[in-house]
């Protein structure tokens, strides 16, 4: 299963101090917490927090293997999603048990230029799905929320974000879907938008 | 593209229009942004500092507004929204105001409260007609929380109640009513039409079977394992309507019903798999995806139950009506008298058997290219888990696993199914009796030698590692001896890695190996930049003129250096711990410090070879000991010029020197003559500061009889007189000019040395004494060539008279400056009356009385 999907900055932000990052998106799938003593409240700033940590861990990661590779970051405009997306680079970090979900993780991140999106998987999972997955979100979000240009629309209309991983990523549940399921649930999607 | 503080400034015309759209995107709709233009000059307190694309200073100016909201503003907010939801349509603005609701929300790190009157009519919302309202509801009740006292009042039975449920779940006991309930609607719908879908209750199970698997009880669990078989076994194998279910379309067209097909586009003959394709799906096609999507975790998990005794019931459909006889279970028609649990692992492995075959046809796509290969992992991974729980299916399942290693081994893309394939062979190889040899040549060989650059192939073949990594240290001798081409992937990619290395690198710690390994990890950033220009010269021709010149590159081509390259490039261990000609492979390699791939390699060196020290002290015998001094001390100035890179392994050097000799004092007589050459060459005072004053300080403290009874006094002399000579020498002698002076440290610790050996040779205190005297008359003299600080100096000369005092009484110095070992042993420490410090009181008391 999926423990959450996040949409995050990879680059310094001038208003944050360095090393941190913008959440733009976040979602969380399943409890968290059970039979704990913790209150509603802090149970869900537990979370935030959690997230923030690995974002963290994927912007420092990012950063790093860029350094590494040498390629500088081309920038694209909106037209140029598959061009991106060929042009991304991605990886997949360890987060051992307690650091900092009670349980081993993966965290396969995917970064577009400024943006870094990453998944949260069980350490079981099958990566190989789990990539997969996460290419064909990162198009939908691209297209569908214009993200190579310069609105805000990953904020004002996240609710296509949530429409999309209700059904690629339903409950958090990756799914084997060849080209004919994917593109049923494309066509739902695409209707969604457009409503 | 512009960030904004408080300052004037100039825009261009394009530029004006673009800042003009950010200010007005507000997020609040009725609030207007004040822009004074004034023709390409604009006074606006704003400073231009151009931010990467795709995170505009819109965004970001939201983000702060919807975190810095008043109160007043948000309570306005939620009236006008409340507003807007009493009405009985439901306009764009109701949508956007959710949406903008949500962004309050969720961009503050503290939960808001709603007023109670808002949430209640937000819920219903849930199963509104609109998808657009249930995805927004869900949205914003899920940074809410719920009202006290109505914890459970999204008990609507779709999608986005149950997701709700589940995010604000608490407890295990509230999970396992959920799942009561999804089951008996699972029950209660067996061949029920029903419009709403049953899809999204698997997910829901599998994320509580994550969380708490042992709340089912055995009937929920033989009931699902049976529907699990219904769905994956029997679902249609004629094609759905000519759109999804849930789509726009209702209702199914008439027409004559059309086989499934085969990703390659031929008709399928088989049941139904994920891997198989039509124009559309019927529901039970589209549950055959959810089911096959969760079977792994589920046959991991289940098992956690007890299982039943009782036989199948008799109401389940038999594989002859209404379903193909399947190729791949014909030899089991027994099947349907297995109890629940076994049935379904019977099924799961005819699933997985029918799965391998389909995947050997030609997709026409490539995105089920892609899936086939994954489909390919799930399946050896289900077929490892189902022979886990019935070893009977071994003998079934190892002719298939072998014709698909067979089929793929010799195609390196893909080498991430045939992880899954190994962990099959490592597993169940030995009851099989299969020869394993060609699995580990390819995992341990030719994978990290060739795909070392893959992140994705490094990740999964680590975790293969660490989680089998007591059964490989045991019954797979290639592992240790493949840590040369295991390297190669901390190498390339040092901090992804570094983490899986920490937890393996103490498996490949033996006394067989520690010295090559020891060697390897100090060349681990040559190894980095070996691999750059192996994959430059594959890249990119010899003729081609590539940016710019590299001398290494042209070193790596050449004949002449190429067993250098070759060395590091090894595959296994055993060709010798290392290389004569080390120094010249720096050399060639001194434009490779500051590669950003190298330097990261550089910086993970440190910790391993703490772990290393930390390990081989336990798995070594003293003989390994003694080797692995000898090495650090000639590889200290024996490494890749690296900024800080040397220091930081000076540092490792000098803590793990001194373990070593506090765990084995005998060490050091053993070493000495090694020691002594090092300690006595007064460059290294110099150039390895820290590492030399660790050595005089292990010399100084454990030559003793104390410590090793073959410790003469001819050998204490001849120490003494190795490092008399150095200390003569650097605290005589002006530096060159430019030349560094000795650090105040090397001085220090000499003169303790000199002063511990006298202590117990008691024929050299008077030489000692007449340094120490002549070091005070120079330092009042006024200042030495040899230090600079006044401060050093004096505190040089302080320590140097406390020495004097405590010679001029031979036996309290040999109390203070080789006190026998259970004096220095803990106890003594926590020991008020007989600690340390108090004897050092009395003896100081004792030498100030005159």
């Amino acid at each position: 299963m999926v423990r959450c999907f996040l949409i995050h900055t990879v680059v310094p932000v001038q208003t944050l101090s360095s090393g941190d990052s913008r959440v733009l998106y976040s979602r969380s799938f399943g409890p968290n917490e059970l039979d704990s003593e913790l209150s509603p409240e802090d149970r869900r700033l537990l979370e935030k927090e959690r997230m923030l940590l690995v974002v963290r861990q994927v912007r420092s990661t990012v950063s790093l293997s860029r350094e590494a590779s040498g390629k500088p970051v081309v920038e694209m405009v909106p037209g140029e999603e598959t061009l991106a997306l060929q042009e991304s680079s991605s990886g997949v970090i360890r987060l051992r048990a307690g650091e900092p979900f009670p349980e081993e993780m993966s965290a396969i991140w995917l970064a577009v230029q400024s943006l870094g999106f990453t998944l949260v998987c069980e350490a079981h999972e099958n990566l190989l799905l789990a990539e997969g997955t996460l290419r064909n979100l990162v198009r939908h979000c691209l297209e569908s929320l214009h993200m190579l240009g310069q609105g805000s629309e990953v904020l004002l209309r996240s609710h296509r974000i949530d429409a999309l991983l209700n059904r690629l990523l339903p409950h958090g549940q990756l799914l084997f879907l060849n080209h004919r399921f994917h593109h049923s649930l494309e066509k739902e999607v695409a209707a969604y938008v457009t409503k | 593209m512009y960030m904004t503080e408080h300052c004037t400034f100039t825009l261009k015309e394009t530029e004006l229009k673009s800042c003009h759209v950010i200010l007005r995107q507000d997020l609040f709709i009725d609030r207007t942004v004040c822009f004074p233009a004034l023709k390409g000059r604009v006074y606006l307190g704003v400073i231009l500092t151009p931010t990467p694309k795709m995170y505009s200073h819109g965004s970001e100016s939201l983000i702060k507004q919807a975190r810095e909201i008043q109160d007043s503003e948000l309570q306005k907010f939620y009236s006008r929204l409340l507003k807007l939801l009493k009405a009985k349509e439901f306009g764009h603005e109701t949508m956007d105001s959710l949406q903008r609701l949500h962004l309050i929300l969720s961009a503050n790190k503290y939960t808001k409260t709603l007023p109670a009157e808002l949430q209640r009519k937000l819920s219903p919302l849930l199963s509104s007609p609109s998808e657009q309202l249930q995805v927004l509801s869900t949205a914003v009740l899920r940074e809410t929380l719920p009202l006290p006292g109505e914890e459970q009042i999204y008990n609507q039975e779709n999608i986005h109640s149950y997701s709700l449920l589940l995010s604000q779940c608490s407890s295990r006991t509230e999970l396992s009513s959920l799942c009561t309930r999804l089951l008996r609607s699972l029950e209660n719908r067996q061949s029920e039409n029903q419009s709403s879908s049953l899809t999204h209750i698997l997910p829901i199970l599998n994320t509580i079977l994550t969380h708490s698997p042992e709340r089912l009880t055995e009937d929920q669990v033989t009931l699902l394992s049976k529907k699990l078989v219904d769905w994956l076994r029997y679902a249609s194998i004629t094609q759905g309507g000519a759109v999804s279910s849930g789509g726009f379309f209702t209702g199914p067209r008439s027409r004559q019903p059309v086989p499934i097909a085969e990703l390659d586009g031929t008709v399928s003959g088989d049941f139904f798999t994920v891997l198989c394709v039509g124009q559309g799906f019927t529901e039970d096609q589209w549950m055959n995806v959810y089911s096959f999507s969760m079977l792994r975790h589920w046959l991991l998990t289940f098992h956690s139950v007890p299982s039943s005794v009782s036989l199948s019931d008799t109401d389940d459909r038999s594989e002859v009506d209404g379903s193909v006889v399947s190729m791949v279970s014909a030899t089991s028609s027994s099947s349907r008298l297995l109890p629940p649990k076994e049935r379904l692992r019977e099924k799961a492995f005819q699933y997985c058997l029918r799965l391998i075959e389909q995947c050997d046809r030609k997709a026409q796509k490539k995105s089920d290219t892609e899936l086939q290969k994954a489909c390919l992992v799930e399946a050896v991974c289900i077929l490892d888990c189902v022979c886990t729980e019935d070893s009977s299916l071994v003998y079934r399942t190892f002719p298939c696993v072998k014709a698909l290693f067979g089929r793929l081994s010799s195609d390196l893309t893909f080498a991430r199914v045939l992880l899954p394939i190994a962990q099959f062979y490592l597993n169940h190889g030995e009851i099989a009796a299969v020869d394993c040899d060609s699995v580990w040549q390819l995992v341990f060989s030719q994978f990290p030698a060739e795909l070392f650059n893959d992140p994705f192939l490094a990740y999964e073949l680590l975790r293969f590692l660490r989680l089998n990594v007591e059964n490989l240290q045991l019954r797979v001798p290639q592992y240790t001896h493949s840590f040369p081409n295991l390297l190669k992937f901390l190498a390339w990619d040092g901090p992804a890695v570094v983490d899986d290395f920490v937890d393996l690198l103490p498996s490949l710690v033996t006394v067989d190996t520690a010295v090559e390994l020891l060697h390897a990890l100090l060349d681990l950033p040559c190894l980095s930049a070996t691999l750059i220009l192996q994959l430059r010269t594959t890249s990119t021709p010899i003729a081609e003129a590539c940016g710019r010149g590299l001398l290494s590159l042209d070193a790596f081509r050449s004949p002449s250096f190429r067993g250098l390259f070759l060395y590091l490039l090894r595959t296994e261990t055993g060709s010798g711990d290392t290389i004569d000609r080390l120094s010249t492979l720096h050399e060639l390699l001194t434009e490779a410090s500051d590669w950003p791939r190298v330097v990261q390699c550089a910086q993970t060196v440190p910790v391993l070879l703490h772990i290393f020290f930390n390990t081989v002290v336990k798995v070594g015998d003293v003989k390994l000991l003694a080797h692995l001094m000898l090495v650090m001390l000639e590889r200290s100035s024996l490494l890749l010029k690296l900024p800080t890179y040397t220091t930081e392994i000076h540092r490792v050097f000098s803590c793990h020197l001194l373990r070593l000799c506090k765990l084995h004092p005998s060490l050091v007589v053993d070493q000495s003559h090694d020691l002594l050459e090092f300690a006595g060459t007064t460059a290294n005072a110099y150039s390895k500061e820290e590492v030399y004053t660790h050595v005089v300080w292990a010399l100084g403290d454990n030559l003793s009889v104390s410590c090793d009874s073959r410790c003469s006094v001819k050998l204490i002399t001849s120490c003494f007189e190795t490092l008399e000579a150095v200390l003569f020498e650097v605290t005589s002698s002006a530096p060159l000019p430019g030349a560094a002076r000795p650090a105040p440290r090397v001085i220090t610790s000499l003169m303790s040395a000199l002063a511990k050996l006298a202590s117990r040779s008691h024929d050299l205190i008077p030489r000692v004494s007449l340094f120490l005297s002549k070091l005070r008359t120079v330092a009042r003299g006024g200042p030495v060539p040899w230090c600079s600080s006044g401060e050093d100096l004096s505190a040089i000369v302080t320590r140097g008279e406390e020495l004097w005092s405590l010679l001029k009484t031979p036996g309290v110095a040999q109390s203070v400056l080789s006190p026998a070992a259970h004096t220095t042993t803990p106890r003594w420490h926590q020991d008020t009356n007989l600690s340390l410090p108090l004897q050092l009181r009395t003896l100081t008391s004792l030498t100030h009385t005159r």
